[in-house]
């Protein structure tokens, strides 16, 4: 069954342009809402779609989310050209932060991304090497349960 | 008391509705206090009113991917048009109050059981 898509797309994330950040991920939520999925669901997946897109936004000069979801389960991957993720441990910390002022004049920044991912996910593996960008794969079950 | 509903709120806090014909009937059983958008995308709960002093884009779109029921933008701060287009579009009604947070908040706490705050 995992393999078995009923929906696929890949979005663009353009690194800096925070004009648009977080478009990618209404569109994914508008998505998930059309296809019917549980609403805790659809709430989960559209937090972290933000947050890694904003990652890409803040870190990266380019990136790509492709969206899947399958009858029992929504799958994310977001890959950048970022300067990747040295001790992903220690970015898996709560409050840990390398964000710019710029970042946080909007509100982000506050070194929750990644911990906020993993809380909203099934299963969240990143997967990284320095100059050359990070990988996150998030798969978030479809079903009714905790927003 | 009962709960307030959101046109209840609109007069407690003296605001301007910014996005005009969207319904203001729906009752506020949660608020969210915030001007960090990592906080609301890590705390807040499907269903609240986000009280903010942020008046840039990604309010309305953390606001929506977040099940917000609407924005309360404190302290005599406007969005721009671009901004109230956007939060009109996804149906998401901003008021607009000249009250500081802490004066939000205080008004609005006063009419929510303990819990919903």
């Amino acid at each position: 069954m995992n393999g078995d898509f009923v929906f696929r797309q890949q979005f663009e994330i353009k690194g800096g342009d925070f004009s648009r950040g977080g478009e990618v991920s209404c569109e994914v939520k508008n998505l998930l809402k059309e296809f019917g999925l549980p609403a805790a669901s659809v709430r989960r997946a559209a937090i972290a779609s933000y947050e890694a897109e904003m990652n890409v936004i803040m870190y990266a000069d380019h990136g790509f989310l492709d969206f899947s979801v399958t009858p029992l389960e929504i799958r994310i991957v977001v890959e950048d050209n970022g300067p990747g993720i040295a001790d992903i441990e220690l970015a898996m910390n709560e409050g840990y932060s390398t964000a710019t002022p710029e970042m946080r004049e909007l509100g982000f920044g506050a070194g929750m991304g990644l911990s906020n991912i993993k809380k909203n996910t099934d299963r969240f593996e990143i997967t990284s090497e320095v100059g050359k960008g990070a990988r996150l794969s998030m798969i978030i079950r479809a079903e009714e349960r905790r927003a | 008391m009962a709960m307030l509903t959101l046109k209840e709120i609109q007069v407690l806090l003296r605001g301007d509705l910014l996005t005009p014909g969207l319904d203001l009937e729906a009752a506020c059983t949660k608020v969210f206090a915030s001007d960090l958008m990592s906080d609301v995308l890590a705390f807040s709960e499907p269903g609240s009113t986000l009280l903010t002093g942020l008046v840039n884009p990604h309010v309305v779109r953390t606001a929506c991917l977040v099940d917000a029921m609407a924005i309360i933008v404190v302290q005599g701060k406007r969005p721009n048009a671009a901004v109230l287009d956007e939060a009109s579009a996804k149906k998401l009604p901003i008021i607009a109050t000249g009250c500081s947070m802490f004066e939000a908040c205080s008004r609005i706490a006063q009419y929510l059981p303990d819990g919903l705050r």
